[in-house]
């Protein structure tokens, strides 16, 4: 039986509608980890690549909680969001502290370090299989004759809120405008009292806060493995460059086009596409544009 | 302490400081070539992933460690020399033909990558390389009429005019050789003004510039360079694994490579042959622990009585034998140098050095540098 | 023939005229300082002309050359060298290979001569190196010659880097704030080796300075400028007692 226009019309949009509320979706999760990355860098200088590390770490932590000790879901999500945060302060209470004074380039390279160690650690810990955190959200939501999955939406959702958060933590709070002060004159901060190496244990935990709740998040579409979080780091890095790696906002900009490229070519790109095409994007973009949609270029004063 | 006087400027550009430090390499040679013949195969074959891997440290050395420029996806220039000389050698080229046109395309490639790179620093420059190895990596799965795609690649044995270089022992010769001449000519460039310019470019592209380094020319060199060099590992790298397959050239194989190059000791050559021992020898390492640490420790359980030993034995042993240990491992190690020797092996090696031939006049603070402040590196 | 003019010289960062129609002709062999108050634009010029900015408005003429075109990296090698106030020495590097370094726009070999390290590479090694120890010897560097410009405290790396500079075997020499940062015995030697670089090298400098007692010692000739603006030009004496220049600089 024949389809009549109307109806493939309406399935065509459909499925665009799918693919863009699924990119938006996973464009979130990039961007929450890009995010991450941008905060550290705009304070420290640093790349920390352990950043999709962490959110593995944190989707771990809330699977143990749910799982295995059988706890509620979002008491799970608070235990593992504080559980990683915490532990991200004490990395660089311990660890980053000790390496001020070397080139950038080792640095990053021992967050490269770590992020392998977490891996091994997560191995060891909880298993090299694939797990389910279960959710609340399960289910669909028809709205106009649009299907919308729960889960992308809890995505969203949960991105937004974040972001409102931090927005005014740190324009509306005396620690966030501290750290503000902090990012862009470190000398400044410590003349006017701010315990500059305290707050830069609370970016860390702040950044790796963030990223167990795109962790969190992701684990119901992703499903849990020592692996998830290498691939969203490296999109997540493509985005952070693509917004224009000073830029908060750039950050999330960047994720959701991020997000939006892989979708849209992975369902009209021969295959192959899907991974590559937002790497092509980014690439054309250094080369256009360096600074990315939001950065700017300094340039070195002598 | 030996101090070695200098007296003419012609002795400044030896590759020697002087006659006793050429005959300490001169032993050292001797060692290496008499190697295949005291020792089995097998070690053979492991020294011989020494030299593959040496051939990529230095490449990535010049490129990182000398010029200043990091590259994230160096294990993709690895691939395309391995495809390319394969390719050829499946096509009936001769070796010498097909390895040296497999190195001028991958020498191009790095021009290619080279090129838009000019344009960006530091991080920016990091994240193309990688974007680069990535769809690269993609390319080889895609490229079927080249790289034979997932089914992957069987590559032959060398046959260099006529004579075979199948067995483990000839395979090493001519790696070494390669090896060596590796060495000599990034050596040469390295004491000449190229490789001046390139140490420049790294620490103060603004100086370089007012002293007449043209950047664009010496970033491109040393890229193309980088890339050549990397490409002859391929080909070697080709032989020795066999069979390729695209899912050999990933991003961790590249991390590999940078973290060859910083536990070696980031700015010398010699930190590249140290990383490369480290980085080919750890993994044997461990595959002999797996087994010999439970046994050893439940011979000593038995010995001493007390079975916790031998519970710990066992524990050790399934750790190493968990998959993806061997990551965690080298992550480790690579935490513990960047924090506890951040000169790396070979600088460790500079120290050991100075204390036997200072001692008992050793101080530590021989190396401790100035409170560094970090010198930003924001173009601001 | 006209040794070294800027003419009109103007550039803008966005919407702030940071050097603004500045004028000046130096004529060779003579030392020309630049005088004011900061902000004023002075390291500014010697950024347009070392050609690491590009100005919005004016010429600069070398040599009967018009250089304004011209870039960065071919500077050194039609005869002009600089200093930078806050050093720019290759930290990781021995004295002697910053010294090295600065032959760079002297060199002869190409690329595949120095891969196979060839006989003549050795020559010009061995050459460059003997252009390099005059200026050691010129500058009392011997017994710094191989240690790292890490481990140099601040007086010697303020010389290297004036080495450094001369070992590009300069006509005319920019001097951005030689004697920041010295004490008194070490501005002194600052002041003859400047004074020796022009009665003995018969190099050209321009200087930016702030010490007018080394000022008046080594200038022909003084530039004043205030907010990019030239305020006077003349002998020391002269801008020294100009009033316009009392006022926005020196004081009472």
């Amino acid at each position: 039986m024949a389809l009549d226009r109307r109806d493939l019309r309406g399935r065509k949009l459909d499925i665009f509608l799918q693919l863009t509320l699924n990119g938006l979706a996973v464009g979130c999760i990039y961007g929450l980890v890009a995010l991450g990355f941008v905060l550290i860098y705009k304070a420290t200088e640093l790349v920390n690549f352990a950043q999709g590390d962490l959110l593995m770490l944190g989707a771990f932590v809330a699977y143990m909680a749910v799982v295995w000790w059988g706890l509620d879901y979002w008491l799970s999500f608070l235990i593992a969001v504080l559980a990683v945060a915490a532990f991200g302060a004490l990395l660089d209470r311990f660890l980053l502290r000790r390496v001020i004074g070397q080139p950038q380039f080792a640095v990053v390279m021992l967050t490269i370090g770590l992020g392998a160690m977490f891996r091994t650690f997560a191995s060891v810990t909880w298993g090299s299989e694939i797990y389910t955190l279960p959710t609340p959200f399960g289910g669909v939501t028809q709205i106009a004759g649009v299907t919308l999955s729960h889960q992308y939406l809890s995505i969203i959702v949960g991105t937004l809120i974040l972001c409102g958060a931090l927005y005014g933590f740190f324009n509306h709070t005396r620690l966030g405008v501290a750290m503000q002060a902090t990012s862009q004159n470190q000398l400044a901060a410590y003349y006017m009292g701010i315990p500059v190496k305290l707050i830069f244990s609370l970016i860390w935990a702040i950044s790796a806060g963030v990223a167990t709740v795109a962790g969190v998040l992701l684990a119901p579409v992703t499903l849990i493995d020592i692996n998830m979080g290498l691939a969203v780091a490296l999109k997540a890095f493509a985005a952070a460059v693509l917004g224009g790696f000073g830029s908060i906002p750039g950050a999330l900009v960047g994720g959701i086009v991020i997000g939006l490229i892989e979708l849209y070519a992975g369902a009209t790109l021969p295959n192959g596409f899907k991974d590559t095409a937002p790497y092509i994007v980014l690439l054309i973009m250094l080369v256009v544009r360096p600074q990315g949609l939001f950065g700017t270029l300094g340039r070195k004063k002598v | 302490m030996r101090f070695a006087f200098k007296t003419s400027y012609e002795q400044d550009t030896r590759l020697f400081r002087d006659r006793i430090d050429a005959s300490w390499y001169v032993v050292l040679a001797v060692a290496v070539l008499i190697l295949p013949a005291v020792l089995p195969a097998y070690y053979v074959g492991e020294t011989t992933w020494v030299f593959i891997y040496a051939i990529g440290g230095v490449s990535l050395m010049v490129l990182v460690g000398y010029t200043g420029l990091v590259s994230l996806g160096h294990a993709a220039f690895l691939g395309i020399g391995a495809y390319a000389h394969a390719f050829f050698l499946e096509h009936g080229v001769p070796w010498v033909l097909s390895a040296a046109t497999a190195v001028m395309i991958t020498t191009a490639c790095g021009l290619v990558v080279g090129l838009p790179a000019l344009r960006m620093t530091g991080i920016y420059l990091a994240i193309a390389t990688l974007a680069f190895a990535v769809i690269v990596q993609e390319v080889f799965t895609r490229w079927e009429s080249v790289t034979h795609g997932l089914s992957g690649m069987a590559v032959p044995k060398a046959t260099i005019f006529g004579i075979s270089f199948e067995s483990e022992r000839a395979f090493y010769y001519l790696c070494l050789f390669l090896f060596v001449l590796t060495l000599w000519l990034t050596r040469n460039l390295l004491r000449a003004p190229t490789g001046r310019a390139w140490i420049a470019i790294r620490d103060s592209e603004i100086a370089a510039q007012s002293m007449g380094v043209n950047l664009a020319i010496y970033k491109s060199i040393a890229f193309a360079y980088s890339a050549g060099l990397m490409g002859l590992a391929g080909v070697l790298f080709a032989h020795k694994i066999a069979y390729l397959a695209p899912d050999i050239f990933t991003i961790l194989l590249s991390i590999q490579f940078l973290l060859l190059v910083i536990v070696g000791g980031l700015g010398s050559l010699h930190g590249a042959v140290f990383g490369a021992i480290f980085v080919a020898l750890l993994p044997p390492l461990i595959a002999i622990l797996r087994d010999s640490i439970p046994a050893s420790f439940a011979d000593l359980a038995a010995a001493s009585g007390v079975s916790l030993l031998g519970s710990i034995g066992e524990g050790i042993g399934n750790f190493l034998r968990k998959p993806g240990v061997e990551a965690g491992i080298f992550g480790l190690i690579l935490v513990l140098v960047i924090v506890l020797e951040p000169l790396g092996m070979y600088g460790r090696w500079v120290k050991l050095r100075i204390f036997f031939s200072t001692f008992p006049m050793y101080k530590r603070a021989t190396f401790k540098r100035q409170r560094s402040y970090m010198k930003t590196e924001r173009l601001r | 023939m006209t040794f070294f003019e800027a003419d009109k010289l103007s550039i803008n960062f966005g919407g702030i005229k940071a050097v603004d129609g500045v004028s000046f002709r130096i004529t060779q062999g003579e030392v020309f300082t630049i005088i004011g108050p900061n902000g004023a634009g002075k390291t500014t010029i010697f950024n347009l002309v070392s050609r690491f900015y590009d100005p919005t408005d004016g010429r600069l003429i070398f040599e009967d050359n018009d250089i304004t075109k011209v870039p960065a990296h071919r500077i050194a090698a039609l005869g002009i060298a600089r200093t930078f106030q806050n050093i720019e020495l290759f930290e990781h590097a021995t004295l002697l290979q910053n010294l090295l370094l600065a032959r760079h726009a002297h060199k002869k070999s190409g690329f595949f001569s120095e891969l196979l390290f060839l006989p003549t590479v050795r020559r010009f090694e061995v050459e460059h190196r003997e252009a390099v120890e005059k200026v050691i010897d010129f500058l009392d560097l011997q017994q710094y010659r191989d240690s790292l410009i890490v481990n140099l405290p601040y007086g010697v790396r303020k010389v290297a880097e004036l080495a450094r500079a001369l070992c590009t075997n300069p006509k005319l020499l920019l001097l951005d704030e030689p004697s920041s940062g010295l004490n008194v015995e070490e501005t002194e030697d600052m002041a003859f080796w400047i004074q020796d670089i022009k009665n003995l090298l018969g190099v050209t400098v321009l200087m930016v300075e702030h010490d007018m007692k080394l000022v008046s010692a080594v200038s022909d000739r003084v530039l004043a400028l205030n907010y990019g603006r030239p305020l006077a030009v003349g002998t020391p004496q002269e801008v020294q007692g100009h009033p316009e220049v009392i006022s926005a600089y020196l004081g009472g």
